[in-house]
């Protein structure tokens, strides 16, 4: 295991059982070695199994088989640091805009006002300046969205674990908010894994882009990306950002194609 | 024209104009059929005679509202926290639920006879009854609003090592606020038919006690006034619930009234 490694996966494995005493096969024997502060996007068709990883990565759920080490020693359940992004923002809707990031603070019992100025730093570095008050139905759906990165920044976690977090948003909306993402991660540095299903996305975000298939879910490729950074939507025209992206299709649909 | 029928005083004047109308054919009908006064009173009469027990009116009044505010606190007392159990324990949940339903399904008025038996006449009995009248859809109400709280909200208060006891106040219980309150809508009316009811088997106070002894006595007009005064507290005490649910959460009220202005 290198040195910088700050989550292995060791061969883990999830069966969901469902009715008639059947079981369905969700991941199969995922081995992953994630380092420190790198940029790790999932992509994969649906029902590939990438929310369920990210599930069990993030502690919520326990594989049936295998073992996942976290920062030298085993993640049995949900911790502290590792931050977590889903793909609505799930803002309390009674807390204004700085209060919902306050939401963690609260949660672990940390002193509220000392985190205040770190809150409006956030919402500075997200670029809701102005609406640190405002209520959740007072934003747009990307303006919430906003919020829910700086609530899972504001404890500063090692760990962000971000499950299709543009998903619901319009393309726009995601295009931007991809970049910002890139810039609030080189200021404060993170090990970030990311889902999405959009393969340009995952290449435009990566250093390394993780490849699943689907029934049952497995790691089909583990793609370095070694794009210059910063990046930008400029990126997406160089050849070797058009070159990774078809890999990666090619990866998915030759696949599907086997197995149809 | 549409202008006129947007504006606020028109919408105003819209809701009046249904109650205006009934009562101007109401007074028309009686006096051309010459309908007895003891079958139907015509408005004016109804005001009239109901002018005549306003003396003795304030002391019934207040005997109803203390039955009907009694019985609402004590099914909010009881209500709420038998829904918090069956919403963190399957075991009290399957213990509790179909007793909570037996007792839904028994006709309230039907055990009311024995309830008074068991606390007493008078107001006891009032708050009582009207407090198993309407304690179901408290209880109903919030546990579905503890229940539709988001999964991935409490998988966060998870992953922050949040004690229950926080996430039930800072997290699930406000979540559950604009679910409580829609229950607690239903409760006061409900409240005030279980006032009545107690008042129409055991008391010598109250509104229903009124509308009791004066239908008796074929004072017909004045059951109808204590009627109207009777609905006049039901609708209050409907807004005022509405009231406290505005002050208390006001993120939801807002989205309501956003989508009414649409």
């Amino acid at each position: 295991m290198p040195n910088d490694s700050i989550m292995s996966l060791e061969g883990v494995t999830k069966r969901f059982s469902t009715q008639a005493n059947d079981s369905v096969l969700a991941l199969d024997k995922v081995s992953l070695n994630i380092e420190r502060n790198q940029f790790v996007t999932l992509v994969g068709p649906s029902g590939c199994g990438k929310s369920t990883l990210l599930k069990i990565i993030g502690g919520i759920l326990s594989p049936t088989d295998g073992a996942i080490q976290f920062g030298g020693s085993p993640l049995l359940k949900p911790s502290r640091q590792i931050g977590m992004v889903f793909q609505r923002p799930v803002l309390l809707p009674w807390r204004s805009a700085i209060d919902n990031i306050l939401f963690p603070i609260d949660m672990l019992g940390w002193n509220v006002g000392e985190y205040r100025e770190e809150a409006m730093r956030l919402i500075q570095l997200v670029g809701l300046g102005g609406f640190e008050k405002a209520l959740p139905n007072e934003l747009s759906g990307g303006m919430q969205q906003r919020v829910s990165i700086c609530r899972a920044l504001i404890y500063d976690p090692q760990m962000l674990m971000m499950d299709e977090p543009f998903g619901a948003l319009d393309a726009m909306t995601r295009e931007d908010l991809s970049i910002e993402l890139l810039r609030i991660w080189t200021e404060r540095k993170k090990t970030v894994i990311f889902v999405t299903h959009s393969i340009p996305e995952a290449v435009l975000l990566a250093d390394r882009v993780v490849i699943m298939a689907a029934r049952p879910g497995r790691v089909l490729m583990d793609l370095p990306v070694d794009l210059p950074r910063p990046r930008s939507l400029e990126t997406e025209r160089l050849p070797e950002f058009q070159d990774l992206v078809h890999t990666i299709r090619e990866a998915i649909y030759g696949e599907r194609k086997v197995i149809q | 024209m549409t202008r006129i029928l947007n504006s606020t005083l028109g919408k105003h004047l819209q809701t009046a104009i249904g109650p205006i109308l009934l009562i101007g054919i109401w007074e028309a009908l009686c006096r051309l059929f010459n309908v007895p006064v003891w079958l139907l009173p015509p408005p004016s009469k109804i005001f009239i005679e109901g002018y005549e027990i306003l003396p003795i009116l304030p002391a019934h009044l207040l005997a109803t509202l203390y039955a009907v505010l009694g019985g609402f606190a004590l099914s909010i007392a009881v209500g709420i926290p038998l829904a918090v159990m069956i919403t963190y324990s399957p075991v009290l949940r399957r213990l509790i639920y179909p007793l909570i339903l037996m007792l839904q399904s028994v006709p309230k008025v039907a055990i009311a006879p024995i309830l008074l038996l068991w606390v007493g006449y008078g107001l006891k009995s009032g708050i009582v009854i009207a407090a198993t009248v309407a304690f179901f859809p408290i209880v109903i109400s919030t546990a579905a609003g503890l229940d539709s709280i988001d999964r991935e909200l409490l998988e966060l208060t998870r992953s922050l090592d949040a004690s229950s006891l926080k996430v039930f106040l800072k997290v699930r219980m406000p979540w559950a606020m604009p679910h409580i309150f829609s229950g607690l809508k239903v409760a006061i009316t409900l409240a005030v038919i279980g006032a009545i009811v107690a008042e129409f088997i055991g008391a010598d106070t109250g509104l229903g006690y009124l509308i009791l002894t004066n239908s008796g006595a074929l004072k017909t007009s004045v059951v109808f006034f204590v009627l109207l005064i009777l609905s006049l507290l039901g609708i209050a005490l409907f807004y005022a619930v509405e009231a406290i649910e505005r002050a208390v959460c006001p993120w939801y009220t807002s989205d309501a009234t956003r989508a009414e202005n649409l």
